[in-house]
């Protein structure tokens, strides 16, 4: 599938602040199903930092803004043409080992609650069905309910209400797999959502689980599937902050807030809505 | 009764290094011993050197005592030290290098995976990076016990950033101004080119893209830092600058640092702060100490970070015990400097063997420090040794047994007159594009008589510490 991006995010800060440092994870991944055709960065105002490609197969990308300035734009646009893997990470080059992904965080720390998911199931016989389990499980207990967490709730708290959205869902799938021993992480990227074409306030994300003699596959409890040819993967990390598509922070005393609009269309869709 | 190694006297004669010193102590009667301990603490305080060491805690304005008496080394002893420890350093960069690239040793069964990848220091940003010249551990710590003419055994390593050093130039330092006829007397090697060569192994790592004769700088937490003191001091040694996080900031690939001349570059960054700390954009979000940004312009060749983040995960107490395997498979070598046996309670057979001899052991946590969570067998209650039954039972992984080792003693100046005490050493290694070691190091004495524990927050001092020329 076709799939074209438009992703802009906009910082305003109510004071001019003196500068801008940020660390972005915002190219697609290179792995088989996703060949990026256009793809562009662009922050206004900003100088083009280091860029590397980590452990885990990002790119990560510095960037800077000298100041004053009171409001910053992250544009991102691009067109990428995706094939469905059936959810399975493959032609992904990678150094970190699966087992630096069974260490738990802040927001994926199973407490008993989120143990309790994994009741009955093992990773002894067929990982596989246990983390499809644990998925299904997850999305049953934690309903996809938009504003009912913020960005620093964790996965025990989304539980304990049984609400959320894809990071707290994701963030649970993350903290029951490696309650089980299945290196688990997070995932951030986008999602074709429907055919309107319409924009959303927020990229997706969802969660990895390594599988012994498969490799990494994704699960996206928020849609109750795995990764197909609608999804765009960009990074990955321990959780939703190491993940992050962008972690910045401004020098200076201004109020910062936020704005974040994601396009995402699929081509055939564009061409009709523009005839 | 265990028999203690005395480094001075074997019998009634004196052993060779200590020869001169023999006179030199009989020479100084009691009224001009104390004259003269008051003038060293007179130096000291006017020196200002009064930080607590290794992180121990305490009054950090509180003064450590100083013994006059010096420990010595003849050559062939330290020849052999330096040989052991420069060993140790380059297996322990070795490893570093490897377990954030492919895991040779990992995927060789030589070391558990768990270990070594949900260690807490394993830093998985920094796999993949592969540091300038390879070094992770540019000063290696050493800690080092004797217990006999050819016995040493390490204690544990420290690859982050080892305090104290500071102590082995200034204890040098006061020693030489106060008794001037000894170092007539005696060929003592020189510690002083320590801060050259620590300047000078820093500059031998500048990343990838620098170009030029490359900008050291000392990162240090702060002022209210328990080692303020010691960053401070080594900064003004070395001729470099001493900078809070405040102090730099990231434009563009590389990082800069204010000057009342305006922006510098800076290449190296020598940091007093822990990897959590360095960098918000990367690791904790709430560090106000770091620089934003620093972690992408270093793992894109824009500037050095040393020790470089990631470098703790070859000094935890449970990977310690696999230090000479690693001097086996990484330098097909033996190891010249003998680990304390160590059994690991997560091991069946060692933690049978632990529980049956808990009055015999120590028992550490694997990531404890500063004596916390420790039992000291022969000298606990019925109770202590019962609670650590139930603490190891219920989480071996979680602890370690040594046996108690008799620590050598050196004569030290006392209340009474002179007496022996127990003794450890840290020497400090450099490593960068050679791998350098000053002749000395600091050694701790316990003060207390017939204490083990040379720990400055439990009436620890420190002294000289001699290597002779041969």
């Amino acid at each position: 599938m076709l799939l074209t991006v438009d992703h802009v995010t906009r910082y305003f800060y109510d004071q001019p602040v003196r500068g801008v440092v940020q660390s972005h994870r915002l190219m697609p991944s290179q792995c088989a199903g996703q060949k990026v055709l256009k793809w562009k960065v662009s922050v206004s105002d900003g100088q083009m930092g280091g860029g590397f490609r980590d452990g885990a197969g990002d790119w990560v990308q510095g960037w800077t803004v000298l100041g004053p300035v009171n409001e910053i734009t992250v544009h991102v646009t691009g067109q990428v043409d995706t094939v469905d893997q059936a959810g399975v990470l493959r032609g992904h080059k990678e150094l970190t080992p699966p087992d630096a992904y069974l260490r738990k965080t802040h927001p994926t720390d199973a407490d008993t609650g989120l143990a309790a998911l994994a009741d009955g199931l093992t990773t002894a016989k067929d990982a596989l069905s246990a983390a499809h389990d644990i998925s299904a499980r997850v999305s049953d207990a934690i309903v996809y309910t938009p504003d009912t967490t913020n960005a620093h709730t964790t996965a025990a708290e989304a539980l304990a209400q049984g609400t959320g959205v894809c990071q707290d869902q994701a963030h649970a799938v993350i903290a029951v797999c490696r309650h089980i021993g299945l290196p688990a992480r997070y995932v951030s990227g986008y999602l074709l959502v429907g055919i309107d074409g319409a924009a959303h306030d927020a990229a997706h994300a969802w969660a990895e689980v390594f599988i012994a003699g498969l490799g990494w596959v994704g699960f996206d409890p928020a849609n109750r599937c795995c990764p197909d040819d609608r999804y765009i993967r960009l990074g990955s990390g321990l959780d939703s902050l190491h993940a992050a598509m962008i972690r910045g922070i401004a020098r200076g005393q201004g109020e910062e807030s936020l704005d974040v609009s994601v396009t995402v269309q699929a081509a055939q869709t564009q061409s009709q809505t523009q005839q | 009764m265990t028999s203690y190694f005395n480094e001075m006297y074997q019998g009634k004669s004196v052993r060779v290094p200590y020869a001169r010193l023999q006179d030199w102590m009989n020479s100084m009667p009691a009224e001009l011993r104390q004259m003269k301990q008051a003038e060293a603490e007179a130096l000291f305080r006017r020196i200002g050197i009064t930080f607590a060491v290794y992180g121990e805690g305490g009054d950090p304005d509180r003064l450590i005592p100083f013994d006059m008496f010096p420990r010595v080394f003849s050559g062939a002893e330290w020849a052999k030290l330096e040989r052991g420890i420069k060993q140790r350093a380059r297996a322990l960069n070795a490893f570093l290098v490897d377990v954030y690239g492919r895991g040779e040793i990992v995927r060789a069964g030589r070391i558990p995976a768990r270990l070594v990848y949900l260690n807490e220091a394993y830093e998985k940003a920094v796999v993949g990076f592969v540091p300038p010249k390879g070094v992770y551990s540019h000063i290696v710590g050493i800690d080092l016990v004797r217990t006999g003419p050819d016995e040493f055994f390490v204690l544990e390593d420290n690859c982050r950033t080892p305090s104290g050093v500071s102590y082995m130039l200034e204890n040098r330092e006061i020693m030489m101004r106060m008794f001037p006829d000894l170092f007539r007397e005696n060929r003592i090697e020189p510690v002083d080119s320590y801060p050259e060569i620590l300047r000078r192994t820093l500059a031998s790592v500048a990343p990838m893209k620098c170009d030029r004769e490359p900008t050291v700088v000392i990162l240090t937490p702060g002022h209210f830092n328990s080692a303020y003191y010691e960053h401070s001091f080594l900064a003004d040694l070395m001729g470099v600058e001493l900078v809070e996080g405040q102090d730099l900031f990231v434009e563009g690939e590389f990082v800069f640092m204010r000057t009342t001349e305006g922006p510098r570059r800076v290449d190296v960054i020598y940091r007093r702060l822990d990897d959590a700390y360095i960098d918000p954009l990367c690791f904790r979000p709430d560090s106000m100490l770091g620089v934003p940004g620093l972690m992408d312009v270093y793992r894109s060749g824009g500037v050095s970070i040393c020790s470089a983040p990631g470098a703790g995960v070859a000094d935890d107490k449970a990977v310690y015990t696999y230090v000479p395997e690693m001097i086996r498979f990484y330098l097909g070598e033996e190891p010249i400097l003998n680990n304390v046996p160590t059994w690991q309670c997560g091991k069946d057979d060692d933690c049978k063997y632990v529980l049956s001899h808990l009055n015999e052991l120590v028992v550490k946590e694997v990531h404890g420090s500063g004596g916390y969570g420790m039992l000291v067998g022969p000298k606990a209650t019925r109770d202590q040794v019962e609670m650590f039954r139930g603490r190891i039972t219920a989480n071996p992984h979680n602890y370690i047994a040594q046996p108690t080792l008799a620590l050598s003693t050196t004569p030290t100046f006392v209340a009474e007159g002179i007496a022996p005490r127990h003794v450890d050493l840290r020497p400090y290694c450099l490593v960068g594009e050679r791998i350098e070691l000053v002749p000395g190091g600091l050694t701790r004495v316990a003060l207390t008589e017939g204490s083990l524990v040379v720990n400055s927050s439990q009436g620890g001092g420190v002294k000289d510490t001699w290597v002779l020329a041969e």
